[in-house]
């Protein structure tokens, strides 16, 4: 039987997310807790998190979380990546033997500094350096998978029900001012730990519940940028096309978010607004193979924010809810209640709509 | 009768019983098949200048006609096919080349017809085209690789200049001498009426057509004929053509009796002259002269137009399209092995170029792998035949398709393959004024406008059916395609996976 990357496996799931706009800290079982109501969205085989501030004392530096088949991988890797990077701290991810989650595969994270003059003779600017580094890694390297690379932040996913997944990596340990979470309902998967979302490079990470079914055209495209769709995932490519649009392009989110969920012709045709109809004009002609169809609604979590879109034609469910400095969002209000029964403002944006919820200047760490 | 006699290759059976000698067959035939016996009040015919057009039969009032294949065989041989045979007599009666029109029609294998589509089922659901919103519409051109911004931080929303299709189908190269006035004016109302465009071929484009320029392909080819500033102002993009896909290689001849009048003034040659185009454009040897070229045309047009290069699909395409890709053009055009032609030697059609899916799928890889590809944009062509055909292409990885055989029978044609007789009983392939008037150019735009808006229908059914709601979507998406009975060489170089897998 064929495993992710070796063959592409569409699935269903359940998403959610928290961030406080002031910057306060929340631990990890708020986050948790939201993904118990739609236990159910899920069916054991991919749960996983992002948390966002949640390594203050190594802000400066590079987390890479990673998984190791072996622990000769691990030393022929760690080599590796001894002649890129300065490594501060090495150490196993800290967890919990539950019953729940079995066969874990050797979980290990590194501080690390990219060396300059490595880069440098490169003529690679730091950040396009780190994610080549980690294309690198996860293309070439049999039984090496990094599957979190960004500064401050972290992923954490396994084989099994969301909610497990997070007492599994002791997530109530953590403090992040936002927060992602994802259940997966794989169709047909012997279940691979790599394959759970959310999918990160950088600082960027991406939860997602659909099935894209543009995704070989997108991945056709963004795989001539230095992108490697190793996992043949929705978002996998997602997060590409994100890291694409908004680091390497510079696109604004409202822009990317054009791109990626592009409003119809006759929509722009219809815009009064002359000079927004010329530039939805000219995003869509100047990206037509990032355009995403199919059901999808994602969260995407970067330094700072969270911004959550469905597709065009709003194929997926997607709920946001307010209350205080925090904004909820997830695949059923059940979550967001979870998280506060008190929420107020609860909406369903319209396809393509994105929603960007940004932490005031200054206010995360 | 002698040895240099070869028995016909059709019978035209006349049913006696039905037939009322109203002489419409011998009127409709420019062939002189058909002859009244005015002694005995019957029709008779000679079937050796039968071509099998089917005019006779289509306009026979009491359907008295049909044309068979004869019976009269050679002793069968496995090897020496009748076909083989008779071009051997043929060409030791005349000493010449043959002859022959239209696309290859022999028995290679057809990648369209081995390649399936794919559809949703649960995971992700189909969308209905009568309910939503189905994007048809794709932008040709050259896209920039990086977005700039002004100093305010504003997009700079300028582009390359782009062709905009309202669906992803143009009507492809047919000159005006090739095929009749009245034939380019039906593929020009048609192309305007369906906002996609039409190509003007090498034979320059006749006054009365400026008017749909907008929705005009102007053609550059080695003859240069017709080529001068007004006529490339006045196409919406220009098209340099090196090479055609029924004769990769290969010049044009269109003999001076064709040379008179309009045709003669629309190409700017003396009547009665021949007008030859030459095998290789004489100032194109090599690709840096083709870039050359390609800047001529848009500092002659004020970089306003995108330029096209149309090559035909030969053994080296993939790395002859990598040099076009990055000779300036905006738009590569390739011409498939099955592309028609009013006229080419039978040979060259038969046994030179490529299957026009083996072209496209190693192209659309390498410019990808040299991650170029979104520099210009893929239009193929040589043979699409319906829309299943051109949902197989983009998803392979084309931007759009040429098609020209297809609107050709829309507008009445019968694939006799004899268009270099310049007879052609349907008005399309002739300049004689009382078969050119045979075709109403509205009633001819109609059909074509008919067509299309069939195959709109069907490839919006089939994205529908794949979940996918817009044509970008869909451009390259070779996972939507799997293959039946190919090899794992052909199913490599398709790109794609076998059904099942």
């Amino acid at each position: 039987m064929k495993i992710e990357g070796q063959v592409r496996i569409p699935s269903g799931c359940a998403i959610s997310a928290v961030i406080s706009k002031d910057g306060n800290k929340m631990s990890g079982e708020m986050i948790i807790n939201s993904m118990k109501p739609m236990h159910d969205r899920s069916n054991g085989l991919g749960g996983g998190f992002a948390g966002y501030g949640i390594y203050p004392e190594y802000k400066d530096f590079y987390a890479f979380h990673m998984f190791f088949d072996s622990r000769d991988t691990r030393k022929k890797c760690e080599a590796f990546l001894k002649e890129r990077f300065e490594i501060i701290q090495s150490e196993i991810i800290p967890t919990r033997k539950i019953p729940e989650v079995t066969d874990e595969p050797i979980i290990w994270r590194y501080f690390a500094a990219p060396l300059k003059s490595v880069h440098a003779s490169l003529q690679l600017k730091e950040k396009e350096f780190v994610a080549k580094t980690v294309m690198k890694i996860n293309a070439e390297m049999p039984g090496v998978y990094v599957f979190s690379s960004g500064k401050n932040m972290g992923a954490f996913k396994a084989v099994g029900f969301p909610e497990d997944v997070g007492v599994f990596y002791k997530l109530e340990e953590y403090e992040g001012y936002s927060w992602t979470a994802h259940g997966r309902y794989p169709t047909n998967t012997p279940g691979w730990w790599g394959g759970a979302h959310p999918f990160t490079l950088l600082d960027y990470s991406v939860v997602h519940n659909g099935e894209i079914s543009s995704y070989d055209a997108n991945r056709r495209f963004i795989e001539m940028f230095g992108y490697q769709c190793t996992l043949r995932t929705d978002t996998e490519v997602i997060t590409y096309i994100m890291d694409y649009l908004l680091r390497v392009q510079g696109l604004t989110l409202g822009e990317a978010a054009s791109v990626i969920a592009a409003p119809f012709w006759s929509t722009i045709a219809a815009k009064t607004d002359l000079e927004d109809q010329k530039k939805h004009t000219y995003l869509r002609t100047m990206f037509p193979s990032l355009l995403i169809t199919g059901p999808f609604s994602i969260v995407l979590g970067f330094e700072g924010g969270l911004m959550a879109l469905n597709d065009r034609l709003k194929l997926r469910s997607m709920v946001v809810g307010e209350k205080d400095d925090k904004v909820f969002i997830a695949s059923e209000e059940a979550a967001i209640r979870t998280m506060e029964p008190n929420a107020e403002n609860i909406w369903s944006p319209a396809g393509g709509e994105p929603v960007i919820v940004q932490v005031k200047e200054g206010a995360f760490s | 009768m002698s040895i240099e006699f070869i028995y016909p290759e059709f019978e035209v059976i006349r049913n006696e019983n039905r037939c009322i000698s109203c002489r419409a067959c011998e009127r409709q035939c420019a062939n002189d098949a058909h002859s009244y016996d005015k002694k005995h009040n019957i029709m008779r015919c000679d079937e050796s200048k039968c071509v099998n057009c089917q005019r006779c039969v289509s306009f026979c009032p009491t359907k008295a006609l049909k044309i068979v294949k004869s019976d009269c065989t050679l002793r069968e041989n496995a090897n020496w096919s009748t076909q083989t045979i008779k071009e051997i007599y043929r060409q030791a009666n005349s000493g010449g080349v043959l002859l022959s029109s239209m696309g290859n029609p022999n028995p290679l294998p057809v990648y369209w017809d081995k390649i399936l589509i794919n559809a949703s089922q649960v995971t992700n659901p189909s969308i209905d085209p009568l309910r939503e919103p189905m994007e048809t519409r794709v932008f040709l051109g050259k896209k920039p690789s990086k977005v700039q911004r002004s100093k305010d931080g504003k997009l700079d929303c300028t582009l390359p200049p782009q062709l905009e299709l309202s669906m992803p189908v143009m009507f492809s190269a047919m000159s005006y001498g090739s095929i009749s006035y009245n034939a380019h004016k039906s593929l020009a109302l048609a192309a305007t009426e369906l906002g996609i465009l039409y190509n003007t071929g090498e034979g320059g484009l006749h006054e009365d057509f400026y008017c749909y320029g907008e929705n005009t392909v102007v053609q550059v080819a080695s003859g240069r004929f017709g080529v001068h500033a007004d006529y490339l102002e006045a196409g919406a993009a220009i098209e340099i053509k090196i090479g055609q896909g029924a004769k990769p290689g290969i010049g044009g001849h269109l003999p001076g009796a064709k040379i008179a009048g309009d045709i003669s003034r629309t190409r700017m040659i003396p009547e009665g002259s021949d007008a030859i185009s030459p095998a290789p454009h004489h100032d194109i040897y090599s690709i840096e002269d083709l870039r050359q070229l390609v800047f001529s045309l848009k500092e002659a047009t004020e970089y306003k137009k995108p330029v096209i290069v149309k090559v035909a699909a030969v053994h080296n395409i993939a790395a002859i399209a990598s040099g076009i890709a990055r000779s300036g053009a905006d738009i590569i055009a390739i011409d498939g092995f099955r592309g028609g032609t009013g006229a080419a030697p039978t040979r060259i059609r038969d046994h030179v170029g490529i299957p026009i899916e083996l072209a496209l799928a190693a192209v659309d890889q390498r410019l990808r792998d040299e991650g170029i590809r979104n520099h210009v944009s893929l239009v193929v062509g040589g043979s699409i035949r319906s829309a299943a055909d051109v949902v197989k292409a983009i998803a392979l990885g084309a931007d759009a398709c040429y098609v020209a055989t297809a609107a050709l029978l829309a507008l009445g044609c019968h694939l006799c393959r004899t268009c270099q007789s310049g007879k052609c009983n349907w008005g399309i392939a002739t300049q004689r004024p009382e078969l050119v008037k045979r075709l109403n150019p509205e009633a001819g735009s109609k059909r074509l406008i008919h067509l299309m808006t069939a195959w709109k229908h069907e490839i919006k059914e089939f994205m529908g059916g794949m979940g996918i709601n817009s044509v970008e979507a869909l451009r390259g998406n070779r996972l939507m395609l799997r293959g039946i009975g190919l090899t794992e060489k052909e199913l490599e170089i398709l790109g794609i996976s076998h059904a099942g897998e």
